[in-house]
């Protein structure tokens, strides 16, 4: 039996107490200085990139499946760019492209397996987190690649009206991925089919064309957040940031997303993803270890849990 | 054996004959891979995976996955190791007996948040990953320990058969690799011929009916996620002889090697499938592919595309075959 | 005294969820070797009799008495042990674990047997299997079985576990009909041995041939227990509802109309073979038969979801090969599911995107954007027309009732204005009113839009009342074809079962 609607309501209530509670602690805490500009500054400059994986993780979820492979992908894709930059003095634009090009037609492979197939994602995509980062490794021979043009390293650094970069393409990104799940057929189908793929099928639904575009936009998705990474670290290598991709599912979680499919929608994911990366700045500012955040995040998940069980225990 | 079910025996019996072809080709490609002292190498370094494999198929059985093992390693790990320098434990058996009941008990706390909180075992797990890590990362500052009491540094050493090689080197059998296979061994007894072992795969199987039977639920999951915990923290300790090093880094991360382990073994991500056995042929298997891969002096990086390939390649395989055998039966 | 104490008599019992009164002073016993049927529409009590009975509920007022001793509170594990049983309508086996195993499990409670005995087991596992007669491989995983031995296996359990009274709940809806007679079998030969059964089933005729009394349940109320020679179908579907079932036929002649539809010599291997027939447009055609009769798999046939073999389909005189539904649905074929729950509905997302699933590409404006009011502005719309009871277009469908439910399924194809319309089953599992209406709909739709619909069903009565023609199905075959007024109920039946 799936949750009654209501204890997914109440989700968000939660979810939304917590962040309210977390900013006025930290602010007080941090006497102010985690809502002063530059605080604010460098929150939009770090939380675009677990964000942009988060929405790269959000639409298979929403499926009931879950894609390993988005850090491996948006390595793949920083490698490529960084090698077409350095190596091939490809322009920035055109390195991006390659980038995204090798992102996506791995993202065909693993979209034919589960969506056509049958491969179960969490296999499929356990597998191809492994491939995809040993042909990284490959490329990179281990090696870190660094040194980009200055161009393209506005896309990590730079600001636009005062705007930090990362979080203009975070912000696009989460826009796109809204209007697509709210404002399209796809959008329906995805929660449709996250909650009963048998009745999508007899009714019509093209159920491996929505599953193969899934994880193909996982894969574009994932990909841009490696263009940002390596755009941010002027460096790209085969295994940057792998401890994000639990974190991811985390996010999505806490954001109301449910691990069998169905229900999350994009305001609560941004939003969890903001309380994680507020937690883990007003941390920096306390000048508390980055771990205690990290463990904080795990806490806070349980927490959420938690107090969702009460309130549904109540319910029903 | 005839009650391991044909599904999981077809898969062990699949891989055995896949080793051995494998075994074969590296042999061919350079002889050496078929010497005792190179397996019996391949056989110890691998006892750490092999270990926490089988705690992973006990929880993948159940219908459960645990994703937090690496983090309860590492954490049972340190402890030991910060107590037997600071006190200069001379008892390896000392020692071994501190990374048990730490495993247990972290073990225990997932049990129990899976079984009150209903929600999705692999998210409490990421959960208390984050947590069990990211504590001990703030406590210990991400120190390594090293320099172990002599006994501690003996016993890595120790074979339970030792050969000379002809170079005149000593080589044999491993302790740690024994622990590993006594492990499986006890994994199929349980898995096999005790109650909680069959109810593991009836929970595992429909875990509705295991309630309508009156199942213990709750003592189900407390058993099969202290029984990894129980696993991490030994394989924590085989981890820290092995390497006669303790960094707090240098396990979490690998949480679905091991998974992939299991699954290359047959055990199945939905519950009700899987052998020791299977598990075990799973890392020989992933093991002798890398081994393989470095006697060829191939560069190590494409170990993990050649991995990547055959997790891939396996899990199509048997999808596929999977989707005819559904189309012979029902036909949509 | 009667020499015989009830195996389980429950007295007087009261039950409420809520402020809703399931169960209202009922009395239900049941004897020793008495196969009891218990009939009664949805939400007329008999789950929670069921679950009173095993101890999965506790009733509010009244007294429950196992061989004559009062228990004062019952608990599932009290039921087990006291021998009362239920095979849930899922059956609830370990489909991992082999027959053995699946027939023993539940001795896996006791901590005594610390070690598992494989070829004890087995062992005790055949003579159990011997006493029904069943020839099974005790080795065997359940899973692989079909669904009626994984049915004995069921029963098998139960009586392992020395079971006085076995409730079987709906047993009958997944079997076809000779799997039926072979079950019917084994309760008899299990009656003579002296074990009770309570037989739940909405199929009457099942439920008349094997029971020796009849109870039925009425809006929570114990219309009465009855001696099988008492009742007729008739008069047993009229305590059930309070309501006469009429088979008297609603449709008027059809005149000389277009073939739309023509099937020539369909066949797919193990399924159906030599199938032909013509649908003509705003014509209803009844096919009847039991379930493994082909009837469903020649529908999901001419939707496209299962190639057939050979043989021809012709839409409007042209020959069409689907590659999918989806094909069919371009081509105007509707389909409502047999399977409500799993393969119609998805319960937990909304009305209004369960309505119009099958229409949302004709939703999106000119950019390819599909604006949520859009939806349920299109489901307000089909709500209001179709008479859908819901609370709103957007809440989920799992809080409407059957009736509704299928109400949802329906309409989402008449929204694809079809030519075809394929009604699989559609009143299964729904209350009288609800099938009286379902009924109108699918008349309005032949007679007002001229939609040809291909009416699947197992209940005689049903398709006399609302077919222009009915298609007698048995074994893969069309046997018969008749008009309504050319048969009664009962040659009907006799023709269904052969």
């Amino acid at each position: 039996m799936k949750r009654p609607r209501g204890r997914r309501e109440t989700q968000s209530l939660v979810l939304a107490a917590v962040v309210v509670f977390l900013l006025v602690l930290l602010g007080v805490l941090t006497r102010g200085r985690l809502l002063a500009p530059d605080s604010l500054q460098s929150i939009a400059f770090q939380l675009p990139l677990l964000g942009i994986l988060t929405l790269a993780q959000m639409t298979p979820m929403l499926t009931g499946g879950i894609d390993l492979s988005i850090i491996a992908t948006a390595n793949l894709c920083g490698v490529v760019a960084a090698i077409a930059m350095t190596r091939g003095n490809v322009p920035p634009l055109g390195a991006m492209v390659f980038g995204l090009a090798m992102a996506l037609s791995f993202g065909v492979f693993k979209g034919l397996l589960i969506a056509w197939v049958s491969v179960p994602a969490i296999i499929a995509t356990l597998g191809f987190m492994i491939f995809i980062r040993g042909v990284s490794l490959v490329l990179t021979k281990g090696y870190v690649i660094a040194g980009f043009p200055g161009s393209f390293l506005f896309l990590g650094n730079g600001t636009l009206f005062g705007i930090p970069m990362p979080f203009v393409v975070f912000f696009l990104c989460a826009v796109f991925l809204f209007v697509l799940l709210a404002r399209t057929r796809f959008g329906t189908c995805v929660y449709l089919l996250g909650s009963n793929p048998v009745a999508t099928l007899f009714a019509g639904v093209n159920n491996g064309l929505v599953l193969f575009v899934t994880y193909l936009l996982s894969s574009f998705l994932a990909g841009v957040a490696g263009l940002v990474m390596i755009a941010r670290f002027n460096a790209a290598q085969a295994d940057y940031g792998e401890y994000y991709l639990l974190l991811t599912v985390l996010a999505c979680v806490l954001g109301g997303v449910d691990p069998a499919g169905g229900f999350g929608r994009i305001p609560g994911v941004v939003v969890s993803v903001a309380v994680l990366q507020v937690v883990a700045t007003g941390f920096n500012l306390l000048g508390l270890s980055s771990h205690l955040a990290s463990a904080l995040w795990g806490l806070i998940l349980l927490g959420v849990i938690a107090i969702n069980r009460m309130i549904g225990g109540v319910e029903t | 054996m005839a009650l391991l079910g044909r599904v999981a025996r077809s898969t062990e019996v699949y891989l055995v004959g896949v080793l051995l072809v494998l075994s074969v080709v590296l042999f061919l490609l350079n002889p050496k891979f078929a010497t005792l002292e190179n397996i019996f190498d391949v056989l110890r370094n691998n006892s750490f995976l092999g270990i926490v494999a089988l705690g992973e198929l006990v929880v993948l059985i159940s219908g459960g996955i645990d994703v937090s093992f690496t983090a309860i390693a590492t954490v049972a790990q340190y402890v030991m190791g910060v107590l037997i320098t600071r006190y200069a434990v001379e008892s390896v058996f000392l020692a071994f007996l501190i990374p048990i009941p730490i495993g247990i008990a972290l073990g225990a706390f997932n049990a129990f948040l899976v079984n009150r909180t209903r929600v999705h075992p692999v998210i409490i797990t990421i959960s208390n990953l984050n947590v069990f890590y990211g504590l001990l990362m703030v406590i210990s500052k991400g120190k390594w320990i090293y320099g172990f009491p002599a006994p501690f540094r003996d016993f890595a050493r120790l074979k339970v058969l030792t050969l000379v090689s002809e170079k005149g080197v000593d080589y044999g059998l491993s302790i740690f690799t024994v622990v590993w296979f006594l492990i499986a061994v006890v994994t199929w007894l349980i898995l096999q011929y005790l109650p909680i072992g069959r109810k593991i795969y009836a929970l595992g199987g429909n875990s509705e009916a295991a309630r309508r039977a009156g199942f213990d639920i709750f003592r189900i999951q407390l058993f099969v996620y202290c029984y990894i915990g129980f696993l991490s923290g030994l394989a924590g300790f085989v981890h820290a002889e092995l390497n006669q090093m303790i960094q707090p880094n240098a396990i979490v991360g690998r949480e679905l090697d091991v998974l992939a382990a299991a699954i290359l073994g047959g055990a199945s991500v939905f519950g009700g499938a899987g052998s020791p056995l299977g598990v075990v042929l799973g890392v020989l298997f992933i093991a002798f592919v890398k081994n393989g891969l470095i006697l060829m002096k191939a560069s190590a990086y494409w170990h993990q595309v050649i991995m990547g390939f055959i997790i891939v390649l396996a899990a199509t395989l048997s999808a596929y075959q999977q989707n005819l055998e559904r189309k012979r039966r029902k036909g949509v | 005294m009667p020499e015989k104490l009830p195996v389980i008599r429950l007295a007087h019992i009261t039950k409420r969820y809520g402020g809703v009164v399931a169960l209202r002073d009922v009395e239900f016993s049941v004897l020793p070797g008495e196969v009891h049927g218990l009939v009664g529409e949805n939400g007329s009590g008999k789950s929670t009799l069921v679950k009173i009975a095993t101890g999965v509920v506790q009733p509010e007022e009244g007294e429950i008495f196992i061989e004559g001793q009062k228990i004062s509170r019952l608990t599932p594990y009290l039921a087990f042990k006291r021998g009362i049983h239920v095979v849930h309508q899922d059956l609830s086996l370990f489909p991992n674990l082999s027959v053995a195993e699946n027939i023993f499990a539940h001795e896996y409670i006791e901590r005594n047997r610390s070690f598992v005995v494989w070829q004890d087991m087995e062992r005790r596992a055949l003579e159990v299997l011997g006493r029904l007669g069943v020839e099974l491989d005790p080795r065997e995983i359940v899973g692989r079985l079909s669904f009626a031995d994984q049915q004995l296996v069921a029963i098998c359990r139960a009586i392992a576990s020395s079971a006085k009274l076995i409730i079987l709940d709906e047993p009958t809806s997944s079997l076809t009909f000779r799997e039926v007679q072979r079950l019917f079998g084994f309760i008899r030969e299990l009656k003579a041995q002296g074990i009770a059964f309570v037989f739940i089933s909405h199929r009457l005729d099942e439920v008349l041939e094997i029971s020796d009394v009849v109870t039925v349940l009425r809006d929570g109320v114990n219309i009465g227990t009855f001696p099988k020679g008492e009742l007729t179908k008739a008069r047993l579907s009229f305590l059930m509802t309070g309501r006469e079932i009429t088979t008297e036929s609603l449709v008027a002649d059809l005149p000389e109309a277009r073939e739309i539809l023509r099937v020539e010599r369909l066949t797919r291997r193990g399924e159906y073979a030599d199938v032909s027939f013509t649908l003509h447009q705003g014509e209803i055609l009844g096919l009847i038969g039991p379930r493994g009769s082909g009837r469903t798999e020649v529908a999901l046939t001419i939707f496209g979801l299962r190639p057939p073999d050979s043989g021809k389909i012709f839409l409007e005189g042209k020959e069409v090969v689907f590659r999918s539904n989806r094909d069919a649905i371009r081509h105007g074929i509707g389909y409502v599911p047999e399977n409500r729950l799993l393969q119609g509905l998805v319960l937990d997302q909304p009305v209004a995107d369960n309505i119009t699933v099958t229409i949302l590409g004709e939703l999106v404006s000119r950019f390819g954007f599909l604006h949520p009011s859009r939806k349920i502005a299109v489901a307000e719309r089909a709500i209001r027309d179709f008479g859908i009871k819901a609370p709103a277009a957007d809440a989920p469908v799992r809080s409407l009732s059957g009736g509704n439910q299928q109400k949802v399924v329906l309409s989402r194809w008449i929204l694809t204005a079809p030519k075809i319309l394929i009604l699989d089953t559609p009143t299964h599992g729904v209350d009288v009113a609800a099938k009286e209406s379902i009924y109108e709909m699918a008349l309005g739709l032949a007679r007002e839009r001229g939609i040809g619909i291909l009416f699947i069903s197992d209940e005689e009565h049903e398709v006399l009342k609302v077919c222009h023609r009915i298609l007698v199905m048995r074994e893969g075959r069309i046997v018969r074809e008749y008009r309504p007024s050319e048969v009664t109920e009962e040659a009907l039946r006799r023709e269904i079962v052969g």
